[in-house]
């Protein structure tokens, strides 16, 4: 039986895969990259293209230099003759968020939401300035580790960590992924050279092409799909100011928003999954989340072993579910992040069955 | 011709992408980038008295309307700061520098700037330092040129300006700056992945070459990996054509810029022989308006090209509707 739910219908992911992320993947297209994972994760429910009542993905215009390069993809799921479908152009996460919600309308029972990222054409970090503010940020191409050193400096300023600390969490990371053949660091990795101090390499996230995909199904579907559904409980994302200089940066007002209104504080978790790309984000994170010693943070190596952009948050929604499928969590929380800083932040919270 | 696809070869080419988005500034933003021009830093006070610089539009707690402009000083304090020792080519120094967030002194928000220190060990947060303006200043947060400590003396063309409390000011300038073009350029080293790298060799050959769906056996041209109907993978290369059946056909009469094309001229849909998917082309070797649906034609090729430079009549009789209609 599933938990009392605050919502319309019962939504669970019943299944995930993930490709095997790589520093390049130049003799893949993008559909070429993805299509193995949209056949994984229906192979494990015995699902069709064709029998997917809707179909969702994230990916980037700018990470792959052209126009509607999400259209590309769309050969990979069957899109002729024409099938319910959407874009954002976000992490795959806030695609899974959209198909969430077409389920709850009733306008659909299963959906498959998928997520890819080829950063290696370009240079990730410099993209990643485009997001900003065009009037008084982009100009100044302050890119996506400076702006991350930024926020770091202001938690050893605080008080809240250090830079041995904050290796540390790299360092766990890795090691966690050991277990992950996913991932792409995987074990004891250099802590490196100063990025943007006071951030090391092994501060922050290998630049990594991957995909990965979800299927979410409602109710009696998802029970027939999967044998312990990761029944989505409560889900929830919130954006926070452009400005970074009008944010506290050792916080995360908008995490903590997120999970109250998705019911985290309302048990207790046993996993979480965040999409933390720098060391110091987890510190924000953890203490947004409440989360203390006893939780385990990033079994699966989270984004310091693997990120590939677009997908890196729907992954953490799709290990935190692999571990309720698997039976090795009961009570899992899942974020996603988008933007300088955590600025934009999604918090799922996903349950098991108990027997 | 069936074959298996073999392992490719990648492909690489350089792939810039420049965008010079021109944007309009609204009265608050417009105001700010004026005052830089004029070495004036501006503000906005929300409702509950805070000071906001750079300036919003809208209150971020309330959403509320915020007009009202006041003026802060030229030094302030670092609030937070990194240390980049590799700047990249288009930051805004290109000597090693801390990127900063400094809450001028008048202001309760800070703003993002580097700054021109000569090692980290002389940055910390909770230092001083004041605006070295650009020399030329058009009316852009490049205006100023990057903070530089408050402790080294003032560059003589430029005395900082004292104003330790906000001050109300009209944000009214001579001749204020309305808009901004935001440059941008970004580079991609692109690759087109195996199927269309087969393709585009293929075409290097002045052959042209599909992949067939191992489920429904269509073959798809040029290929892109994938069959967009069974969503399965396309694994056997097919050559085809080179001759081909006009499937529709459209005269284009308006000349584009740069094109060496007489109009009016005829741009068709040709299913090549074997193809399930017609490609697009342009049709030759004929006088426009006795191009009809069925015509079939043939690649012709110049010297050097990397594709056909168009298509022209084979002079074989024309192909029954029949045969093409499932691939207009």
């Amino acid at each position: 039986m599933a938990r009392t739910s605050r919502h319309a219908r019962d939504v669970a992911v019943v299944a995930f895969a993930q490709s095997d992320h790589r520093r390049d993947t130049d003799e893949l297209s993008e559909v070429e990259m993805v299509m193995p994972v949209l056949h994984r994760v229906l192979a494990r429910t015995g699902l069709k293209a064709g029998e997917i009542g809707f179909t969702c993905s994230g990916s980037s215009d700018y990470l792959a230099g052209r126009a509607f390069s999400f259209t590309m993809t769309l050969d990979g799921v069957g899109a002729w003759p024409p099938i319910s479908e959407s874009h954002v152009e976000m992490d795959g996460a806030w695609a899974l968020y959209e198909a969430w919600v077409k389920i709850q309308t009733g306008e659909a029972d299963t959906a498959l939401v998928y997520a890819y990222g080829k950063s290696s054409p370009g240079s990730v970090r410099d993209v990643m300035t485009r997001q900003l503010d065009p009037y008084y940020l982009a100009p100044l191409w302050p890119d996506s580790v400076a702006l991350a050193a930024l926020q770091a400096r202001a938690l050893i300023d605080a008080g809240e960590t250090d830079e041995r600390a904050l290796a540390a969490i790299g360092a766990r990371s890795r090691t966690s992924a050991e277990t992950n053949p996913h991932a792409q660091l995987r074990g004891p990795v250099p802590q490196g050279e100063y990025q943007v101090a006071p951030l090391r390499t092994g501060d922050c996230p290998p630049v990594s092409d991957g995909a990965a995909a979800v299927i979410l199904a409602a109710g009696d579907v998802a029970r027939g799909l999967c044998e312990r559904p990761a029944w989505i409980t409560g889900i929830d994302h919130r954006i926070e100011a452009h400005g970074l200089g009008l944010r506290d940066l050792t916080d995360s007002v908008s995490t903590r928003l997120a999970a109250e209104q998705a019911g985290v504080f309302e048990g207790t978790v046993d996993t979480a999954e965040l999409h933390a790309p720098f060391s110091s984000q987890e510190v924000v994170l953890r203490k947004a989340l409440r989360l203390g010693d006893e939780v385990d943070v990033n079994p699966s190596g989270g984004a310091l072993a693997a990120h590939p952009v677009m997908a890196a948050g729907l992954i953490r929604i799709g290990e935190a579910a692999a571990r309720i499928h698997r039976g090795e969590s009961d009570r899992a929380v899942a974020h996603a992040t988008s933007g300088p800083c955590l600025q934009q932040n999604l918090v799922a919270v996903l349950e098991g069955d108990r027997t | 011709m069936t074959a298996a696809a073999s392992p490719p070869e990648v492909l690489r080419a350089p792939l810039v992408v420049e965008f010079p988005f021109t944007r309009s500034l609204g009265p608050v933003q417009s105001a700010f980038l004026t005052g830089l021009r004029e070495r004036v830093v501006l503000g906005v006070t929300t409702s509950d008295g805070r000071v906001m610089v750079p300036p919003v539009e809208y209150d971020p707690v309330t959403a509320d309307e915020i007009r009202d402009l006041v003026e802060v000083s030229a030094t302030g304090t670092v609030t937070t700061w990194a240390w980049n020792g590799d700047p990249r080519p288009q930051q805004p120094l290109a000597t090693p520098f801390a990127w900063v967030l400094v809450r001028l002194d008048g202001a309760d928000t800070a703003i993002l700037h580097a700054l021109d220190a000569p090692d980290p060990e002389s940055v910390s947060t909770g230092m001083r330092v004041r605006i070295r303006w650009a020399a030329d200043r058009v009316g852009a947060i490049t205006d100023i040129a990057c903070f530089e400590p408050a402790d080294t003396p003032a560059a003589p063309q430029a005395p900082p300006r004292v104003s330790p409390q906000a001050v109300p000011h009209d944000g009214v300038f001579a001749d204020a700056v309305t808009g901004i073009v935001a440059e941008a350029r970004l580079d991609y080293t692109y690759s087109p992945g195996r199927a269309q790298t087969a393709y585009i060799n293929a075409l290097s050959e002045r052959r042209t070459v599909g992949e067939r769906c191992p489920s429904c056996h269509k073959v798809y041209v040029p290929p892109r990996g994938a069959c967009p109907t069974c969503g399965v993978a396309t694994t056997d290369r097919v050559e085809v054509g080179p001759a081909g059946t006009v499937t529709t056909y459209c005269i284009v009469n308006i000349k584009a810029r740069n094109l060496d094309i007489e109009v009016p001229y005829v741009y068709a849909h040709i299913a090549l022989d074997g193809a399930d998917l017609a490609l697009h082309g342009r049709i030759g070797g004929i006088p426009y308006d006795q191009v009809r649906m069925g015509l079939r034609v043939e690649p012709v090729w110049t010297e050097g090209g990397r594709h056909p430079d168009h298509y022209r009549p084979t002079g074989e009789p024309d192909a029954d509707y029949d045969v093409y209609k499932e691939l207009i």
